[in-house]
C-alpha cells in the first residue's frame, strides 16, 4: 500500500516503513539505544532526503525510547537523577554541535566529516565492545567469579570534585565526568544525527561504572529528552519533520521496542554487548566500504534549500 | 434615390482590399490545445499522474496545402529550482566530493515531446532557437564567479540530465505525440510522484515544412490537497506548535504501546 508523504514529498510503501520501524525498534528496545544510526541511513536508502530523515528520525526515536523507558521505569531499572545530570551537559553539547554543523556545511565537506565520524566512531566503539564482551563470556565459561563491583573498581574519574550521590545507581561520584559524557552525547548527536545511545551505554558502564541493569533505562531517558528537543528544534527551524512518516515509523518502532526490551532482559549482558558490538561494527564497516569502493555514480545532486 | 459617390466607393474598395490582405494573412493554421486536467491534486494516495494534452490544428481561410503534414513539439516546464551537483573523486584512497556546480533556476520538470525525431522536424538552427531538445535547453550553471550555460558535452551537464532522467523528471520523447487525424493530435505527459508542487507551463509548437508556423501555451498546477495540504501548512506556518504536537504524538504512541504490551 503506497502512501504519499506530505513533507518528504514522495510515496512510500506503508508496510515497508512499518517493518523498518519494527526492526529498528526491536534493536533499540533490546540494547537501550535510539537506533538513529540505523534508521537514518535506512530512510535515506528508500529515497527520503537526508535532512528530512534526520529530523523525522528524532521524532520516531522519541516515541520508541519513551515506550522503552516506561518499561524500565516500572521495573525501577533507571536512574532519573543521572539522566537529568547528563542532560545538563547534553544541552551545551547540542548547541556547540549545531554551530559546528553549520560551519562544516558552509565549507562544503559535511558529508565527508559525517561519513568519517561514523566510520571511526562505530568501528572503534563496536570493536571495543566485541573484545570486551568476548573476554567476559570467556571468563564466565572458565567459571571465574563475575565482575563484582568492588570499591577498587573506581577509577580516577570518580575521584574528581563536586561529588553527587546517585541512589538508583548506587554511585557516589563527581558530576564532572557525567557532564562531559552528556556534552559529548549532545555534540555527536547534533553533528551525526544520532541519539548516541550506543556510545552512552558503554561509557556509562566502563567509565562511570553504572550497574548494567540501570544503564539501559537511563540511556533511554536521556535519548527521549534529547530527541524530543531535537524534534521541536527541527520543526521550528527547518520545517522538515514529516509527521506521517514519523507516525508509521513509531507505530512499528514502539511495537518492536517492547519485544526487544523483553528479549534484552532475558539475555546475559555480555552476550547483549557482543551482539550490539557486532551490529555497530557492521554499520561502521558499511560506511567504510562506501568511502573506499568506487561509487556506482560519481555524480550526485541535491536541491538547494529555500529554492523550491 | 441614392446617388453613386465615387469617394465612398474608393474608400470601401480600399477597405475591402485591406480586409482581403488580412484574411490572406489569417489564412494560416491555428493551434487549439486542451489539457485533460488543469489541476493535479496530491493526496495521500498520489503516486504520480499522467496528463493528456489534446490539440487540433485549425486551418483558417485558404491555408496552404502542407504536402508533408504537420509536426508537433510540446514542451512542459515545471517550477524552477536551483540544484547543487557534486562530483566524487578518489583522494588518498577514499571517495570525496571534490567538485561541485550549481545549476541556477533550472526547471524541476522538463518534458520535450514530439511526434518524430527532432532533427527530422526542423533544422538545428530552428530547433536551437526554440530550445527543442535537452542539448538546446539552457541550463545556467554557476562556475566560480561566472554564470553560464556551457557546451552540451560538459560532464556536469550530462550528469545532471542523466540524474534527472533517472528520476523521470526530465523526459525527451520523439514519439510521445501521436496524430489521431491529420490535424488532430494527442500527447501524454507523465508526472512522477516526485514532481514538485507549483505551476507548470505547456508550450505547443506547430511545425510544417521545417518551419515553426504557430505556437500556443497552456498551463496546469500541481498542488497538495486535504490532509497533505494540512500537514504542509501546519509545518510551514506553525512550526513550534507542529513540533510540540509531533512530540506529543510520539509520547502518546510510546505510552499506548507500553500499556498495550504490558505483561506484568
Amino acid at each position: 500500500m503506497e502512501i504519499y508523504l506530505p513533507i518528504a514529498d514522495l510515496p512510500v510503501n506503508v508496510f515497508l516503513v512499518f517493518a523498518m520501524g519494527l526492526a529498528v525498534g526491536f534493536i533499540s528496545g533490546m540494547f537501550g539505544i535510539g537506533g538513529g544510526f540505523l534508521m537514518t541511513p535506512l530512510l535515506i536508502f528508500i529515497g527520503v532526503s537526508p535532512a528530512v530523515s534526520v529530523a523525522t528520525v528524532a521524532t520516531h526515536i522519541a516515541a520508541s525510547s519513551f515506550s522503552g523507558a516506561l518499561l524500565y521505569w516500572r521495573r525501577r531499572a533507571l536512574d532519573l537523577a543521572l539522566a537529568l545530570m547528563l542532560l545538563v551537559g547534553g544541552i551545551v553539547g547540542t548547541a556547540l554541535g549545531v554551530w559546528l554543523f553549520t560551519l562544516l556545511r558552509s565549507i562544503g565537506q559535511l558529508d565527508l566529516v559525517i561519513a568519517l565520524a561514523y566510520v571511526i566512531l562505530l568501528c572503534s566503539v563496536g570493536s571495543a565492545m566485541i573484545v570486551e564482551s568476548v573476554r567476559a563470556i570467556l571468563r564466565r565459561r572458565r567459571g571465574e567469579i563475575q565482575d563484582v563491583r568492588r570499591p577498587g573498581s573506581h577509577t580516577w574519574v570518580h575521584g574528581l570534585p563536586i561529588k553527587v550521590r546517585f541512589k538508583q545507581s548506587r554511585l557516589y561520584i563527581s558530576v564532572i565526568p557525567v557532564w562531559v559524557i552528556g556534552f559529548a552525547m549532545g555534540f555527536l548527536g547534533a553533528i551525526m544525527g544520532i541519539g548516541g545511545g550506543f556510545i552512552l551505554v558503554p561509557l556509562l558502564i566502563y567509565v562511570l561504572r553504572v550497574p548494567t541493569n540501570v544503564v539501559i533505562g537511563t540511556s533511554l531517558v536521556l535519548t527521549l529528552m534529547t530527541m524530543a528537543t531535537a524534534t521541536v528544534l527541527h520543526a521550528v527551524t527547518n520545517h522538515l519533520v514529516d509527521a506521517l512518516l514519523a507516525l508509521i515509523l513509531m507505530l512499528g518502532g514502539v511495537t518492536g521496542a517492547q519485544f526487544g526490551a523483553q528479549a534484552g532482559q532475558r539475555m546475559h549482558s555480555e552476550r547483549l554487548r557482543l551482539l550490539l558490538g557486532l551490529l555497530i561494527f557492521a554499520v561502521g564497516l558499511r560506511f567504510a566500504i562506501n568511502l573506499f569502493v568506487t561509487p556506482a555514480d560519481l555524480y550526485s545532486f541535491r536541491i538547494l534549500e529555500g529554492q523550491q | 434615390m441614392r446617388r453613386f459617390r465615387p469617394l465612398a466607393g474608393a474608400v470601401s474598395a480600399v477597405w475591402l482590399l485591406l480586409l482581403m490582405m488580412l484574411s490572406v494573412a489569417a489564412a494560416k493554421e491555428r493551434l487549439v490545445v486542451s489539457l485533460s486536467n488543469q489541476r493535479v491534486s496530491i493526496n495521500s494516495v498520489f503516486s504520480g499522474a499522467t496528463l493528456v494534452l489534446f490539440g487540433a490544428i485549425e486551418r483558417e481561410g485558404a491555408a496552404p496545402k502542407r504536402r508533408f503534414g504537420y509536426d508537433i513539439v510540446a514542451i512542459v516546464t515545471g517550477p524552477r529550482q536551483s540544484l547543487l551537483t557534486l562530483r566524487k573523486d578518489r583522494v588518498i584512497g577514499i571517495w570525496v566530493n571534490v567538485e561541485s556546480r550549481t545549476f541556477l533556476d533550472v526547471p524541476s520538470y522538463l518534458a520535450i515531446l514530439a511526434n518524430r525525431p527532432f532533427n527530422q522536424i526542423a533544422k538545428p538552427a530552428v530547433l536551437h532557437k526554440l530550445k527543442v531538445g535537452f542539448d538546446k535547453t539552457i541550463l545556467t550553471q554557476r562556475i566560480g564567479p561566472d554564470f553560464a550555460d556551457v557546451v552540451h558535452k560538459d560532464s556536469f551537464r550530462q550528469a545532471f540530465l542523466r540524474l534527472q532522467g533517472e528520476r523521470k523528471l526530465y523526459l525527451e520523447s520523439e514519439n510521445a505525440v501521436t496524430f489521431l487525424a491529420p490535424t488532430l493530435f494527442r500527447a501524454s505527459v507523465p508526472l512522477p510522484a516526485e514532481a514538485l508542487v507549483g505551476s507548470y507551463a505547456v508550450e505547443v509548437l506547430l511545425f510544417a515544412e521545417g518551419e515553426m508556423i504557430a505556437r500556443t501555451t497552456s498551463a496546469f498546477e500541481i498542488s497538495k490537497v486535504g490532509f497533505e495540504r494540512f500537514v504542509v501548512v501546519a509545518a510551514q506556518d506553525y512550526g513550534l506548535l507542529y513540533g510540540i504536537v509531533a512530540v506529543m504524538m510520539a509520547l502518546t504512541t510510546g505510552w499506548l504501546a507500553s500499556i498495550v504490551f504490558r505483561r506484568d
